[in-house]
């Protein structure tokens, strides 16, 4: 055990890794919803209650189906993102014309409809779920105790994330994505189905919401509002990053949640205003945030 | 792409502003009635929330604003008038002054950083800093945390009128309610008012014309997070309570609802949708979380079926400006 700057390792490394998961959370979930703002124009108020959903499913395939963590990994995204495709189909591609400000009264509408819901099913207080016997029990890395688990959730987020970046930027698919997020009437005169995209993107950035809902169901407790309070800290962290580029929600994403860590250890009274103080001074210093494109 | 957000847009010289002289006329007999019989309590409250839907009204339906943190000046204003006339016993005309001046200076900060984004971001931007005073709130010795400032007194009005006495009350909070619906009407009807639909109808156009357009916005920002802060000082005066409830995102998303469904940009759509609200919330309290769910559904069906709202829609009908 040793001291860095009077703060004992142990708390100044807990605190740290605390950070990094937030941040993987508050990165899978920036990414998703800078992917869908890309695509649909529309910011997806509707975002925190599909992770709570994600959490959720992953929650409620153990309890009746006996699913386990591994299957629910895969289920619970594909089942929420199928939602996702429905809600785009149902309610979003009639918007499509209409001013941008209609698709964030419309899917704060549904998050407000889908916790309602949940609430009156679930109640308010939360469900506990158990990480997978795989990665329970803790390492000792001489500096600090890591507990697997949270190990886990930094490495597969970071994964995600990545392996998302690379079939964006990188492939043939996303390459056709971006042309249709430039250009939608050009690349539908090319012969692609740009509507058909529209409505898989949406289901995509809505089955990353969800597989970050059943990451956190062992981290912190399932419950029916857990996704209202994360979403608003998401909304800062979009406009701190721009959601101009990938990499750069990714990236704001795993910093803001390393300096909300670091707040707690010097400062914690102000460890739940230091994202939205940032945001400030983003705005104040950069506009168009720290990777935005234009002002 | 369609500028769906100006519902406004029926002819405005049509019917020449009788329609509204006549709904105006009835307004005032509807709230003299009012208290007899209906709950005066309840009245006022939905009074309060009139209000602040108008001076929300002002933002998104005149500017084409939509702020997604109006709770912020509402609540603070609430916090500070409750804490003015309680620990300091100021009488409640200073009191509400007094809070309506702090939402004043919240609007000015928190307008100049939000106005320097467009569109989707202005929203994020005003929801992500109303939820940074909502923490602080939480935080704050002086809040009173999750208890709120309870049992703020009423006192005397201008040393004369006791405002202890229900009808006294409602009376103070109906005359305070009419002369801001007409400050609000007069704004929107000035020189200045029309260069605030400009920059909603056409932002660059209208900076191509000379305007100052972020000057516009931030000035539209200020007054409608003082007026909105002045509904926040009354409301706690009335219900002599400041709570976490009313810096909550709930609430700003309760007074987009009330304007969204009486209808964005008409002059009595807010007043329409902030009682219809109200009553819904008082009446349909023993459902619990249903009425989150009804609310949800609102706001899905006011977007895809009827976007002018209520009285935007009868204002079409009708062929008049309401």
């Amino acid at each position: 055990m040793f001291e860095i700057f009077g703060i004992p390792s142990q708390a100044l490394f807990g605190q740290l890794l605390l950070g990094l998961i937030n941040g993987s959370f508050y990165a899978l979930l920036s990414l998703g919803l800078a992917v869908i703002f890309g695509m649909l124009n529309i910011i997806n108020f509707t975002h925190g209650a599909q992770y709570m959903m994600g959490a959720f499913a992953a929650y409620l395939l153990l309890q009746n189906f006996g699913i386990n963590y591994w299957a629910a990994l895969v289920i619970a995204p594909l089942l929420v993102g199928i939602i996702g495709v429905l809600i785009e189909r149902l309610f979003l591609q009639h918007l499509r014309k209409l001013d941008p400000l209609y698709g964030l009264l419309l899917t704060f509408g549904l998050a407000l409809i889908i916790e309602g819901v949940f609430r009156n099913q679930w109640g308010s207080s939360g469900l506990p779920y158990a990480a997978p016997e795989a990665l329970k029990g803790v390492v000792n890395l001489g500096f600090m105790f890591l507990p697997i688990y949270r190990a886990w959730v930094i490495v597969l987020s970071l994964a995600v994330c990545l392996a998302t970046w690379f079939a964006i930027e990188r492939t043939r698919l996303g390459s056709y994505l971006r042309a249709a997020t430039e250009n939608p009437v050009l690349v539908r005169a090319f012969g692609i189905n740009v509507p058909r995209m529209v409505m898989l993107t949406y289901g995509f950035g809505v089955a990353l919401a969800a597989l970050g809902g059943v990451m956190a169901a062992p981290i912190y407790n399932v419950s029916p509002q857990m996704g209202s309070d994360l979403i608003i800290v998401v909304f800062a962290v979009v406009v701190i990053g721009g959601m101009g580029s990938i990499l750069g929600a990714i990236l704001t994403g795993f910093a803001l949640g390393i300096v909300e860590g670091l707040t707690k250890v010097f400062y914690p009274e102000a460890s739940n205003t230091v994202i939205f103080v940032i945001m400030a001074i983003v705005l104040l210093m950069r506009p168009a945030g720290l990777f935005g494109r234009s002002a | 792409m369609e500028r769906a957000l100006a519902p406004a847009l029926l002819t405005k010289d049509r019917g020449s502003g009788l329609s509204l002289g006549v709904a105006f006329v009835a307004m005032i007999v509807l709230f003299a009635i009012g208290p007899f019989v209906v709950y005066p309590v309840f009245l006022m409250k939905a009074l309060c929330f009139a209000l602040f839907a108008c001076a929300f009204n002002l933002l998104i339906g005149y500017v084409g604003l939509a702020s997604f943190g109006h709770a912020l000046f509402f609540g603070w204003a609430s916090y500070a008038s409750a804490y003015a006339a309680k620990a300091w016993g100021w009488p409640p005309e200073l009191a509400v002054v007094g809070g309506t001046a702090v939402a004043a200076a919240l609007g000015f900060v928190a307008g100049g950083l939000a106005i320097r984004r467009q569109g989707i971001y202005f929203a994020m931007i005003t929801l992500a800093l109303a939820q940074m005073m909502y923490f602080f709130a939480l935080q704050a010795k002086f809040t009173g945390g999750e208890d709120g400032i309870q049992g703020v007194p009423r006192g005397r009005l201008f040393g004369l009128f006791d405002l202890s006495h229900e009808m006294t009350m409602y009376v103070f909070v109906l005359v305070v309610f009419l002369a801001a619906f007409i400050l609000i009407y007069r704004i929107i009807n000035s020189p200045f008012g029309e260069v605030l639909k400009a920059i909603r109808e056409n932002e660059q156009r209208t900076i191509s014309l000379g305007y100052k357009t972020e000057r516009y916005k931030l000035l539209a920002f200020v007054l409608s997070a003082t007026l909105a802060g002045l509904a926040g000082a009354m409301n706690s005066l009335v219900f002599q309570l400041a709570s976490l409830t009313d810096v909550h995102w709930t609430m700003s998303g309760d007074v987009l609802l009330m304007t969204l469904l009486g209808g964005l940009g008409t002059v009595f759509g807010p007043v329409v949708g902030a009682f219809i609200v109200v009553a819904m919330q008082n009446y349909l309290a023993p459902f619990g979380q249903w009425v989150l769910v009804i609310q949800g559904v609102i706001f899905v069906v006011c977007v895809l079926l009827f976007r002018r709202g209520i009285v935007g829609e009868l204002a079409r009908l009708a062929r008049v400006q309401l």
